[in-house]
């Protein structure tokens, strides 16, 4: 069953355009798994290697039901059909 | 080239100015596709710091589901250097994530918190690329449609 994902415009390139996909998956680790299956490239660019194992990036918002899944237990967030995950790039920088 | 009304831009320089020794965040929102710079939304920078700045995440998902709501985009997303010239720096590079928004760089490392001239650049950010633009300040907003 299908979990609604609002990518941003810079992501736009790995869904062919699209504003919004769905997936599926238990966790954001699993929705991610099965977003890189249908959009290859997308993994690498909300996910990095963090001593051994995968951490979300530090610049890279994901909500989930307008929650920060940093308060959500980040990659290991349970998710439920009819979730709405938003992806956001931080609005970030400095000198 | 980034055009603004000229209410639009002292209110950028007024936000730069008043958060000094920050630096300060915001954007400038428009009907998407029209590149009008229109709604000037002020950020809190979450960092609180005189070198960087970041949007508070949960302001930030509001600030985007306003956007959505409203068919709008940042046509503009600001920010304040206060010790340093109105140039991206790597770090701004490397994190700008809006490739269609012109990002203005005001720096007041020269008057600070107080009157006087402030340097106002605007620059286009793609795939790590910076690309400098003209800034045009009209009297007025521009007529609708």
């Amino acid at each position: 069953m299908a979990i609604e994902v609002r990518i941003p415009t810079i992501l736009r390139t790995y869904t062919g355009g699209e504003k919004s996909v769905e997936g599926a998956g238990a966790t954001l680790a699993a929705l991610i798994d099965d977003l890189e299956s249908n959009h290859a490239g997308i993994k690498d660019r909300l996910v990095e290697e963090k001593n051994g194992a995968d951490d979300l990036r530090r610049f890279v918002n994901i909500y989930v039901n307008d929650e920060d899944v940093r308060f959500l237990g980040g990659l290991e967030a349970e998710l439920s059909d009819g979730d709405q995950v938003v992806v956001l790039p931080a609005v970030a920088g400095g000198c | 080239m980034l055009t603004l009304d000229q209410a639009t831009y002292d209110r950028i320089v007024a936000h730069a100015k008043r958060d000094h020794p920050d630096e300060a965040c915001g954007i400038v929102a428009g009907p998407e596709g029209s590149d009008r710079a229109e709604r000037v939304v002020e950020m809190v920078n979450a960092a609180g710091s005189p070198t960087f700045y970041e949007f508070d995440s949960t302001e930030l998902l509001e600030l985007y589901k306003q956007m959505w709501d409203n068919d709008e985009e940042p046509v503009v997303v600001y920010h304040s250097h206060t010790a340093t010239e109105a140039y991206p720096s790597p770090t701004d590079v490397k994190l700008a994530s809006e490739p269609g928004a012109h990002y203005v760089l005001v720096s007041t490392r020269e008057h600070g918190n107080n009157q006087g001239p402030v340097e106002f650049r605007s620059y286009r950010i793609v795939d790590g690329e910076v690309t400098e633009e003209e800034v045009t300040v009209v009297p007025a907003p521009a007529a609708a449609g």
